[in-house]
């Protein structure tokens, strides 16, 4: 009886295996920056590029960094969310413009609402890979410290906001202010 | 006139081989036969399944751009292909490095060939032991010369 249970144990072996294997999304991989100092950069701003913005201005703060693009198709619906975001006052958010043309950057922030506190300009994707930004729109929670605690790929859903980023800022945020 | 055209054929194509052979090589053949060499290893990972070296995507674009320009700032291939996998993970590689997260991915074939031959060996082993010689006992030869000795057809009957 054992003999013939046997074929039967592996193929439930082997649709458990597939079965989770469909549940998991091939484009997210993970990143190995989770944990470790985000990059730092100096890039001009988008609406005052007689200016820069440095990831070491944020020192001591919770922030997000948002990887946005006026091409990006994701971005355009992700947006909405971002601006409820931002309005929420939770945790500033800052863009990074990824090769991207000024004029077309600008009208798209016109159009559909800028959440940024300010967007960086990072022309020729330079800052991007040193992210490791592989598909826009990408999301980074940075800590005080300034290091990377959370990433999302693609676009942040209002699941991940509420179950993910909120709660890691807030108990991060708690912990900076003792 | 036939020969003409031909000729003006012949001389158009070979510009466009050679201007097409120019391209492909670049400034620097040592340079690009490297990035070359590095980007077959390398997965893009907008499209996951093309290498860097076929991909056209943007993102490969850049990074072979990226890579161009740390083979010629004199960085080894090593050392290219560790700020890569520092930014995008071991998935950056067609073939991972042998770390403790990827022993399964490297041994897990050897280990599934060994069970087989373990399993195979066994089985062997119980088939010689079900179809080893057992001598006749001594009623069963009786019968057997009993059966020899009644001849064809009679036994049927």
């Amino acid at each position: 009886m054992a003999k013939y249970l046997i074929p039967l144990v592996m193929f439930m072996v082997l649709v458990v295996f597939l079965a989770i294997g469909l549940t998991r999304d091939p484009h997210e991989v993970p990143s190995p920056l989770i944990n470790k100092p985000a990059p730092a950069f100096s890039l001009p701003q988008l609406k005052a590029p007689e200016k820069t913005f440095t990831a070491a201005e944020m020192r001591g703060k919770v922030w997000i960094l948002n990887v946005w693009a006026s091409w990006c198709v994701s971005c355009r619906d992700e947006h909405p969310l971002m601006i409820q975001y931002a309005k929420s006052g939770a945790i500033p958010i800052y863009g990074l413009n990824y090769k991207d043309q000024r004029e077309d950057a600008l009208s798209w922030l016109s159009e559909l609402g800028d959440p940024y506190v300010l967007s960086a300009v990072d022309e020729d994707g330079r800052v991007a890979i040193d992210y490791g930004v592989y598909g826009a729109p990408e999301t980074y929670l940075i800590d005080q410290s300034g290091t990377i605690r959370f990433k999302q790929i693609g676009a942040v859903t209002p699941d991940v906001w509420t179950k993910q980023i909120l709660p890691l800022a807030q108990e991060l945020n708690r912990q900076g202010a003792k | 006139m036939r020969l003409l055209s031909l000729v003006l054929l012949l001389i158009v194509a070979s510009v466009a081989i050679a201007k097409e052979a120019e391209l492909a090589s670049g400034d620097d053949p040592a340079v690009e036969q490297r990035l070359t060499a590095l980007s077959k290893e390398l997965r893009c990972l907008v499209c996951q399944n093309e290498t860097l070296a076929d991909s056209q995507a943007g993102l490969a674009e850049d990074l072979r751009k990226e890579i161009r320009e740390q083979i010629k700032a004199g960085k080894s291939d090593k050392e290219i292909i560790a700020f890569l996998t520092q930014r995008y993970g071991q998935f950056i590689l067609y073939r991972p490095q042998v770390t403790p997260t990827t022993y399964l991915l490297w041994f897990g074939p050897f280990l599934l060939l060994a069970a087989g031959l373990v399993i195979l060996f066994r089985y062997i082993q119980q088939r010689r032991n079900v179809i080893s010689d057992v001598p006749l006992t001594s009623e069963e030869r009786q019968r057997a010369a009993e059966l020899l000795a009644s001849g064809p057809g009679k036994e049927r009957a």
